[in-house]
């Protein structure tokens, strides 16, 4: 029957009053002198701690009362003992004749202390006596708090190394025996609770025992402390008998406790000498002992100790470090603690690999055998649901890249993509956009198509879909940045070399092309331009390769651009795949190869007529054709008039007006190029501008008849620009006379035109102001312009 | 003293995986009044990090853009002066000086932007300025060779603005200047 709650501060309140009343009557006899009437209240205070109806939570009060009380008698004694009043040893004969055991011992401790500071006897025989004696307490709380009060005392009397209690030869052995006894004894003690008193209260006994860990973990504390305790020390005696109590008493709460406090309180350089022995312990601890977090502690600081100075690294490859971990891990994971959740083991792996990343930068090898330790564990399971599994995963994955910033390392790790196999389709495209982005910061370039194959293998996820069922939960957003991801990627796969640059976008199209209507519009243009570019590099250096074999040829790229292209029809997306053509067909000018170049214009017109259907996606579409077949210069003349012909069609049937009249004008670049040996088709350019000026008259016509009012007389000015454009370039077509005719024409509209257009205003002023500037300049064009008057 | 950027032909990511790091670092949030983009940028990540950089952010449509609500052509006053916007790849022959000046007319504008050629250009014409960013990621071009990544910065102050040109040049950035000041003839009728 344990206390009620306010059953126990009852208890703990007349424990505590019965300590004051007797402490009272002490320190009267204290200060009287009275030794025998001090022992006497001592020992009655001292009978308060032999409760068993405190929780150890109020015991520790109830504790700390007495142990104030203590000090002062032994501050007494050692006062008595100096004025000679009685000696030490009769007083450590006197307290023995206390009735009751607990009282006893704290007294005999206490006088102990007293005993080994007079220094009438060795420190080493009195705390024999004092840790032997202390054995007739065997309930676990009294006994553990008794041997604290010992463990507290004599702490600063061991004789340790350059103390001055040191004794003979080997005393520091006594002191450490003396410790270790003392940490056994409670250990046992401690353990013991764990089996006193009914099943069903287990819990709440677990969480005091819990409560009382520091006072068994301080005896470590206190070894670790202990200057003698050397390096040959603590692997012959120290760590092998602590770590024997500690498996041998197969308490899996004290064992758990008991590693982590070995692994806090004694150097990393103690525990990387004493690996092999540190580690056999672990394969021993009771299966349901959490080793992941105690070993990861250890491996933690053994990383940071690494870090912490250049001049250790020889050490951990002379004891070799990290075979002695993983073999360690590995025998945890698979043998001893078969049931460990996946989490756990991959914890162990991630802190297996921190480890080896800042111990064994160099070490590829040692990586990929993490992972491949990892896959194992992985292996013969279904994809992870465990989201803490998965976020472990990613933090393995991500630690290597973050080492190294370098993708071209993870390439290396043949146990890299296996892992990734392992995650769920989210976390897989997770981590490829980690990768990813790994690139892009550091600005890796990957520049074979065999690491480009590995690459692409490790962000299938982005690549193309895993299954299909899932299509519905993607977020639009996030698809398009995944997406834009890849096309950014796609930049950073390059060599100078052709031949392998060639070898790099074939296995890039290889992967894209799967990626199905969805990705190809984010995917395509990338892999477009970047062949662009390497027919330009090409181009570049034509003549130093003639004769030998060569595949990159701009030819076999354009090819392999035309099929790619293609690939856009499926999604459908007409407008972008229309442009792409374009830009193949002026890369294909700009190669001499007419014929492919007429192809890629083909392809353009037939997308146009076929597939662009919007009027307005029509007039950017219209303009983009007119102003690249306004720069090919590789047609014939066949050709050209063909093409030509077919964009000037195309301009005269757009929807609506004023577009038609604009395209039409534009057209009109399309037979006067004004270069060296360009064209210059006086005739065609005046026909073009004259139907220009028929479309603006239809357009104001119909303005009138629509909406009773004149139309857009900006289309005029539009077009007297455009012929004083070619009255400047010298069009024998375009005379002053022409032009004077076509400034009255607009003046009159303007003045009959009764609601005011200001920046038709504005444009028409802005013109004449033009005209003017040019009649002034003098010389051959002021000339020009002189018959024209404004 | 006003700071206009000038920027347009990014092609992010079609044709370059992001802005040099040289350049992203020189732009910084705070310093630039307005940005004039010719378009072209192409995604809406890149449309929030120049909108990152000013507020007032002015963009007109390059014929790869993913937001189809840019207008073709835009006008602006800032200061004294009036500025015009445009892509160009509506304007036919390509990057050719006299055809922009008929948009210059047109829009009626002291300093006339567009883009699309890849080719940082900036002149002094009939009274006005015709300027061109470049590509600001040195993007590939039909139309231009070799493209430095560029864009110009205005620093436009009473009747005079300054015009900065900076291009990255085998990893270093060059400064060009160019003055210029509106006079009370070169004033447009409004």
């Amino acid at each position: 029957m344990l206390p009620h709650g306010d059953d126990e501060e009852k208890w703990l309140a007349e424990g505590i009053a019965g300590i004051q009343h007797n402490a009272f009557y002490m320190h009267r006899a204290l200060d009287s002198n009275d030794l025998k009437d001090a022992l006497r209240y001592s020992v009655q205070m001292l009978s308060e701690l032999r409760t068993s109806l405190l929780s150890p939570h109020k015991y520790y009060e109830l504790y700390m009362r007495a142990f104030d009380e203590l000090r002062k008698m032994e501050m007494f004694f050692r006062e008595e003992t100096a004025r000679g009043t009685i000696s030490v040893i009769e007083l450590y004969e006197l307290v023995q004749h206390a009735g009751n055991i607990l009282p006893r011992l704290y007294l005999l401790c206490t006088v102990g202390s007293v005993y080994i500071k007079s220094k009438e006897a060795p420190a080493k025989d009195v705390l024999k006596d004092l840790v032997e004696m202390c054995r007739g307490i065997q309930h676990p709380v009294r006994g553990l708090f008794l041997r604290s009060y010992l463990c507290q005392i004599s702490r600063d009397k061991l004789p340790d190394i350059g103390s001055e209690y040191e004794g003979d030869a080997d005393t520091v052995n006594h002191a450490i025996e003396f410790v270790i006894q003392n940490f056994t004894e409670m250990n046992k003690l401690w353990v013991r609770m764990h089996h006193q008193g009914p099943t069903r209260e287990k819990d709440k006994r677990e969480k005091e025992r819990s409560q009382l860990r520091d006072l068994v973990g301080k005896n470590l504390h206190v070894l670790s402390q202990i200057e003698g305790v050397d390096l040959d020390i603590y692997k012959e005696t120290v760590l092998p008998r602590v770590l024997e109590q500690v498996v041998n008493c197969k308490d899996e709460l004290a064992q758990h406790y008991l590693m982590d406090c070995i692994i806090q309180v004694f150097p990393d350089e103690y525990h990387l000498q004493t690996l092999e022995t540190l580690l056999g312990a672990f394969p021993q601890l009771q299966p349901t002992v959490d080793i992941k977090t105690v070993l990861s502690q250890l491996m933690d600081r053994l990383s940071n100790y690494a870090a912490s100075s250049i001049e250790v690294l020889p050490e951990f490859l002379q004891v070799e470090a990290f075979s002695k971990l993983s073999n360690a891990i590995g025998k945890v994971v698979i043998e001893a603690q078969v049931d460990m959740p996946v989490v756990g083991a991959i914890t162990l792996y991630v802190s297996l690999l921190t480890f080896t990343l800042r111990v064994h930068p160099d070490r590829l090898d040692y990586v990929d055998q993490v992972l491949g330790a990892c896959v194992k564990k992985l292996s013969g399971r279904a994809k992870l649901e465990d989201s803490r599994a998965t976020k472990q995963i990613v933090a393995l994955l991500s630690a290597p890249l973050e080492k190294y910033n370098d993708i071209g390392t993870a390439l290396k790790l043949p146990n890299y993509p296996r892992v990734m196999d392992h995650l769920d389709n989210g976390t897989n495209k997770v981590m490829a956009v980690v990768i990813i982005q790994s690139i892009m910061k550091n600005t890796t370039c990957i520049s074979t198509a065999d690491k480009v194959e590995a690459l692409f293998e490790l962000i299938k996820g982005l690549i193309r879909d895993m299954d299909e069922t899932q299509d519905d939960e993607i977020d639009e957003e996030d698809f398009k940045e995944e997406q834009n991801s890849v096309a950014r990627l796609i930049h950073m796969l390059h060599n100078d070399d052709p031949e392998e640059m060639l070898k790099i976008l074939c296995t890039v199209r290889k992967h894209i092309i799967l990626g199905g209507p969805k990705r190809l519009p984010f995917t395509v243009p990338p892999l477009v331009f970047s062949a662009l570019k390497l027919v330009r590099h090409i181009q570049g250096q034509d003549g130093d390769v003639i004769g030998e074999e060569i595949s990159a040829t701009p030819k076999k790229i354009f090819q392999i651009l035309h099929q790619t292209i293609e690939a856009l029809l499926s999604v459908p997306s007409p407008e972008l795949a229309l442009r792409l053509y374009l830009q193949c067909a002026e890369a294909a000018n700009d190669c001499d190869l007419e014929p492919v170049a007429y192809e890629f214009f083909t392809q353009a017109f037939i997308l146009y007529e076929e597939e662009v259907a919007d009027s307005k996606a029509q007039v950017t579409a219209i303009h983009l054709i007119i102003g690249t077949l306004q720069r090919m210069n590789v047609f014939g003349v066949e050709n050209r008039d063909t093409l030509t012909h077919k964009a000037t069609g195309y301009s005269a049937k757009l929807l609506k007006k004023p577009d038609q009249c604009r395209a039409v004008y534009a057209c009109s670049h399309l037979f006067w190029v004004d270069e060296q040996d360009g064209i210059k088709d006086g005739e065609r350019v005046l026909l073009c501008l004259k139907r220009a000026l028929r479309i603006a008259n239809a357009a104001q016509q119909m303005a009138n008849v629509t909406r009773g009012s004149s139309g857009p007389v900006v289309l005029f000015i539009e077009i007297l620009n455009k012929y004083l454009y070619f009255f400047e370039k010298g069009n024998p077509q375009v005379t002053s006379s022409v032009l004077q005719g076509l400034i009255e024409l607009i003046k009159t509209e303007m003045q009959t035109d009764g609601s005011s257009d200001p920046s038709a205003d504005a444009f028409f002023a802005s013109t004449l102001r033009y005209i003017q500037f040019q009649k002034q300049k003098g010389g051959a064009m002021g000339e020009k312009y002189d018959p024209i008057k404004i | 003293m006003v700071l206009v950027l000038a920027i347009g032909d990014l092609h992010i990511p079609h044709r370059a995986p992001d802005l040099p790091a040289k350049f992203k670092s020189m732009l910084v949030p705070g310093k630039i009044q307005h940005i004039l983009c010719t378009g072209n940028l192409c995604i809406k990540e890149v449309h929030d990090y120049l909108k990152s950089l000013s507020p007032d952010l002015h963009i007109t449509r390059g014929e790869y853009d993913e937001d189809v609500r840019y207008p073709e052509n835009k006008t602006l006053m800032i200061g004294q002066f009036k500025l015009g916007l445009c892509h160009g790849h509506q304007i036919v022959p390509w990057g050719d000086l006299d055809s922009l000046a008929m948009l210059q007319r047109q829009l009626d504008v002291d300093i006339l932007v567009t883009g699309h050629t890849h080719q940082f250009k900036a002149y002094k014409h009939e009274g006005g300025v015709v300027i061109n960013p470049g590509s600001a990621t040195g993007a590939y071009s039909s139309i231009t060779y070799d493209v430095n990544p560029s864009f110009v910065l205005m620093d436009i102050d009473g009747l005079r603005v300054v015009v900065y040109v900076y291009e990255l040049i085998d990893g270093e950035v060059k400064v060009d200047k160019i003055d210029f000041k509106k006079t009370a003839t070169t004033q447009s009728a409004h």
